[in-house]
């Protein structure tokens, strides 16, 4: 039979970007923050960086070579998620415990799920919260310069005053990864060039979550205090890197915007209202948990079925 | 096998309740935080099930089927407070850290569950052997998902520290999401055992020998060939004949 003559369903069209492709580009953005983060806190981030990169992908390949599964570690997902677990852990953590988080991530979060695609939750982000929840002391420990001491939002929260560009630069305490603004803004820019994310998800997460500290802040309006807000802690690597995840984030656009403003909500609330200085985390993976039903609600109706009754 | 062994072979292993029938998760999740409250719950539990098990298959033929289920309740909340005084009484610490989970016991689904699929309509002994082997699997289950939670989140077994100064202990084990984390692992491991134990499957079609590539059948798509042995199909009938009876 002449080929033109095969019948498929769909796809019928096929675009040239694959998943690795993405991956690739989203590796190469967080590289600035990475070698910022490493430069910025010295050995023990690289260490740090590596091992932890190194054993989301040997969990990823000793899994599916166990469960005799097509082996995926050349997308470059498992590097994504390795690496984002890595910027989200403060420097100075024991070299055992990134591994773990990896291990879990990979194994717990992403592999029982279904592998790429399939997971519920950022596996990142779970980790983070994994590790966060069991090893409370040693995640939250923080050391800048030989100084040890609060995150600049931890002492925003309790109302003492921070050096705004010091945060924007990436000077302070903090994850490896979550500190210099400017670095995870330059591999946002080159992923919105790419066209790897778009502006609906980070832009309504930012704007809501302003909204949200110039409300309920006590602040009012005030530049300072709001900036600081958005340059401290995890909120410009959360909203531009991991609640773009595209596993994890609503497909529909109407579901993106909704889903940008939970998290806003959230974010804010968790860090207003909330026991701890931080809550970007906790705020993504809740509201990854929403994804589903954000969608059910946003679906567009198929051409020719949503007339009126 | 005789038919009493069998019953106990079934509560332990087969219909393991917390693994195979997933009943009565509430204090499984919730207890389990060190093995002695597993075996504590697990026991108390099993004390109540037998008495229940007993006094209400004694009882089948002159409970009203209108009306069982309070009269099961009934009996099982006499046996419950008969069991709470003993614990307060005779083990003051096992009472206070299981606290609430106690009187809670009474609306355990796998209490109601034997009661409604089993008790009300066998003999007596047969019951009774029925409530030691589900007791039995039911304790069995709790404690071995609170040794795993205390070794791994607390470095301990039984309270006592076996693993030393270098082990840090991973405190989410011992939270709420550990439990969670070890049942699922435990009820994986529980289905890789028995799928393995399960008898070669048998094709209901005949082509089916060779795979799906060689059958002529398009409207099949593979489930003559995946279909599941029968005596899979009647597990799931009896726990679906549980589950409707926890249901109510």
């Amino acid at each position: 039979m002449n080929e033109n003559y095969n019948i498929s369903s769909s796809p019928h069209i096929r675009d040239k970007v694959t998943s690795s492709n993405i991956m690739l580009f989203v590796v190469i953005a967080l590289l600035q923050a990475t070698i910022f983060g490493v430069f910025n806190f010295g050995m023990s981030a690289l260490i740090n960086v590596v091992l932890t990169t190194a054993t989301a992908v040997l969990a990823e390949y000793v899994y599916e070579k166990l469960m005799k599964k097509p082996v995926t570690i050349r997308d470059f997902s498992a590097v994504v998620t390795g690496l984002l677990l890595a910027l989200n852990l403060p420097p100075t953590l024991p070299y055992w415990m990134g591994p773990l988080g990896a291990v879990f991530a990979i194994i717990v979060v992403k592999q029982l799920f279904g592998g790429l695609g399939q997971n519920f939750m950022n596996p990142a982000l779970a980790a983070r919260c994994f590790l966060l929840i069991s090893f409370t002391g040693k995640m939250t420990y923080f050391v800048y310069d030989g100084v040890t001491g609060a995150t600049p939002l931890a002492e925003l929260k309790a109302g003492g005053v921070v050096n705004t560009m010091d945060m924007l630069i990436g000077n302070v305490r903090g994850t490896i990864g979550e500190t210099s603004v400017i670095a995870i803004m330059i591999g946002a820019i080159f992923l919105l060039l790419m066209g790897v994310i778009d502006l609906r998800i980070p832009g309504t997460y930012l704007v809501t979550f302003v909204i949200f500290i110039t409300i309920f802040g006590g602040h009012g309006i005030d530049a300072q205090y709001i900036t600081a807000h958005l340059c401290g802690g995890g909120i410009m690597l959360g909203a531009w890197f991991m609640a773009t995840d595209y596993v994890t984030s609503p497909i529909t656009k109407t579901g993106q915007i909704v889903y940008g403003i939970c998290l806003g909500v959230l974010t804010g609330l968790f860090r207003l209202f909330g026991g701890s200085a931080e809550g970007v985390s906790y705020a993504i993976i809740f509201s990854n948990l929403l994804v589903p039903l954000i969608e059910r609600i946003t679906l567009p109706k198929p051409f020719g079925k949503g007339g009126e009754k | 096998m005789g038919k009493y062994a069998e019953r106990l072979y079934n509560g332990i292993i087969k219909e393991n309740p917390t693994f195979v029938l997933v009943l009565g998760m509430c204090p499984t999740l919730a207890v389990t935080t060190s093995a002695i409250n597993g075996v504590g719950m697990g026991l108390s539990t099993t004390a109540v099930l037998v008495m229940s098990n007993m006094l209400i298959s004694m009882l089948r033929k002159v409970i009203p089927d209108s009306v069982r289920m309070p009269a099961f309740i009934v009996v099982v909340a006499s046996f419950v407070t008969i069991v709470q005084f003993l614990l307060q009484g005779f083990v003051p610490s096992l009472y206070d850290s299981l606290g609430l989970y106690i009187p809670l016991i009474v609306v355990n689904c796998i209490i109601l569950g034997r009661a409604e699929s089993y008790a009300s309509k066998n003999p007596v002994v047969l019951s009774i052997f029925d409530g030691i082997g589900m007791g039995l699997g039911f304790t069995l289950a709790l404690t071995l998902i609170g040794m795993f939670r205390e070794i791994i989140g607390a470095g301990k077994i039984f309270g006592f520290q076996i693993l030393g100064d270098w082990y840090t202990p991973i405190t989410i084990f011992v939270l709420a999401p550990g439990a969670l984390f070890v049942l699922g692992f435990m009820t994986a491991i529980q289905n890789a055992i028995a799928n393995k134990k399960g008898k070669p499957r048998k094709d209901t079609f005949g082509d089916c020998g060779a795979g799906c590539a060689n059958c002529s059948n398009s409207t099949c798509s593979g489930r003559f060939l995946t279909e599941e042995p029968e005596e899979k199909k009647e597990t799931v009938k009896e726990v679906k004949s549980a589950k409707t009876a926890e249901k109510e």
